[in-house]
């Protein structure tokens, strides 16, 4: 099962935490489809969070399709977030090349390309809060 | 799934509007000619945790006060959803100095109507509170843990805590609140505290009261506030790109940076790639509120 931490002061909230903690889990496989997730007590006991916090996890995770709450029985794993399809996987890739020898041919080495990169995905992540 | 299953879930599903446990509005008080507290608006949804803060002196003692019936406001009113039993640990943790721990949480079960033993026991023995010390002889956080102990004992419905952490160690601090969450999960009980350790208030509060001379600056849903608030990074300017007001503004020699608040949807336009946004913590958020000068709320 799951275990979740939560970075105090980190900026990102809290239900925003444990939700990128089950992507990342079902993206690299830790859980499965039909796997359960630890009850709002568990890691409200084991975390020491907020159970609305967690509950707004679990929603946000539900209307996303990843897990479903099954009443009395707890919240299950209901979805896998593998690597997209490969067909997207490579055309995205062959963007992203492309993309690079742009940012090489104005100049940027390969520490700016990736504090661009970290800034636009620190931007995007911020944006996405709401 | 059975149709009647289907039903429930499909009724479940519908937004409602959460479980309202207080509502204040326009609450103030005055001692003397002096308000302490004035024009307070804000309600609280059951089994919700809310943090009070605010400098010394800014009304948190008096607003917990009002809310446990113990002061009655100037104006306005409050009103609670339902009946429930309010328990509230004062500033000064009272306890009788000649009681014994044991002592204490027996004049608990005699003086409430509802007592759960096991309850205040289970948090006595979490702490390593020995029940046959005299309370005159505790320490500042044991005591703490006492006054916390008979507060739960009392099965309450609202917990009103004035400074709950202010006197204990790192440890338990993390613990009282972890044990707090744990209650809160357990018996939904809806929790306001007042504090000054804001940093360990994330992922802990999901509300948040700000005061600030006896003015609420900011009342709402924690990650609603948060989410309103970016900190803005880039070359040196006056302003910060897009529309926002601006809380503070820091100036280096070769860059500036802006916390603002600003809807996200509004930034999501903005996008100068000059310019970086950092998510804020509650701590910068609370801090940018206080110390701002031009606050026009701090008359009266």
């Amino acid at each position: 099962m799951i275990e979740f931490r939560i970075e105090r002061g980190s900026g990102l909230p809290a239900y925003l935490q444990l939700v990128e903690q089950v992507r990342q889990a079902l993206r690299l496989g830790w859980v499965k489809p039909g796997d359960r997730l630890p009850t709002v007590r568990e890691v409200v006991s084991s975390c020491g969070v907020n159970p609305n916090t967690v509950l707004k996890a679990y929603r946000e995770l539900e209307l996303a399709g990843l897990v479903e709450a099954r009443q009395g029985a707890g919240t299950f794993v209901s979805a896998g977030l593998g690597s997209a399809d490969p067909a997207v996987m490579a055309r995205l890739r062959a963007q992203l090349a492309k993309w690079v020898q742009g940012a090489r041919e104005a100049g940027l080495d390969d520490e700016d390309i990736r504090a661009l990169l970290s800034t636009a995905l620190a931007e995007v992540r911020v944006e996405g809060i709401a | 799934m059975s149709t009647s299953a289907t039903l429930r879930r499909l009724v479940s599903k519908v937004p409602e509007e959460p479980d309202r446990a207080l509502v204040v509005r326009g609450v103030g008080k005055r001692y003397g000619d002096r308000w302490a507290l004035r024009d307070c608006t804000f309600a609280l949804s059951a089994g919700s945790v809310a943090a009070l803060v605010g400098s010394n002196g800014a009304g948190k003692t008096t607003l917990l006060s009002i809310m446990a019936g113990l002061l009655g406001p100037n104006e306005g009113e409050l009103s609670w959803s339902r009946p429930g039993r309010v328990a509230f640990l004062a500033h000064d943790r009272p306890l009788y100095r000649g009681f014994s721990v044991a002592d204490m949480l027996c004049l608990g079960r005699r003086t409430n109507r509802v007592w759960d033993e096991q309850r205040a026991s289970r948090w006595l023995r979490r702490f390593e509170i020995p029940r046959d010390r005299r309370c005159g002889t505790l320490s500042g956080g044991q005591r703490t843990q006492v006054a916390l102990a008979v507060a739960l004992g009392s099965c309450p419905s609202v917990l009103l805590l004035d400074e709950p952490l202010s006197n204990l160690d790192p440890w338990a601090r993390r613990e009282v609140l972890r044990q707090l969450l744990v209650e809160v999960a357990d018996h939904g009980v809806s929790v306001v505290m007042s504090t000054h350790v804001v940093t360990e208030l994330d992922g802990v509060a999901d509300h948040l009261l700000l005061l600030r001379a006896g003015r609420l600056l900011m009342a709402g849903e924690t990650d609603d506030l948060l989410a309103n608030h970016v900190l803005r990074t880039g070359p040196r300017a006056h302003r910060p790109p897009g529309p926002g007001e601006v809380l503070w503004a820091r100036h280096f020699e070769q860059q500036s940076r802006f916390l603002m608040r600003s809807s996200p949807m509004v930034r999501q336009v903005v996008n100068d790639p000059r310019w970086t946004s950092q998510p804020v913590t509650l701590q910068d958020l609370v801090l940018a509120y206080l110390s701002r000068q031009e606050v026009g709320a701090c008359s009266g």
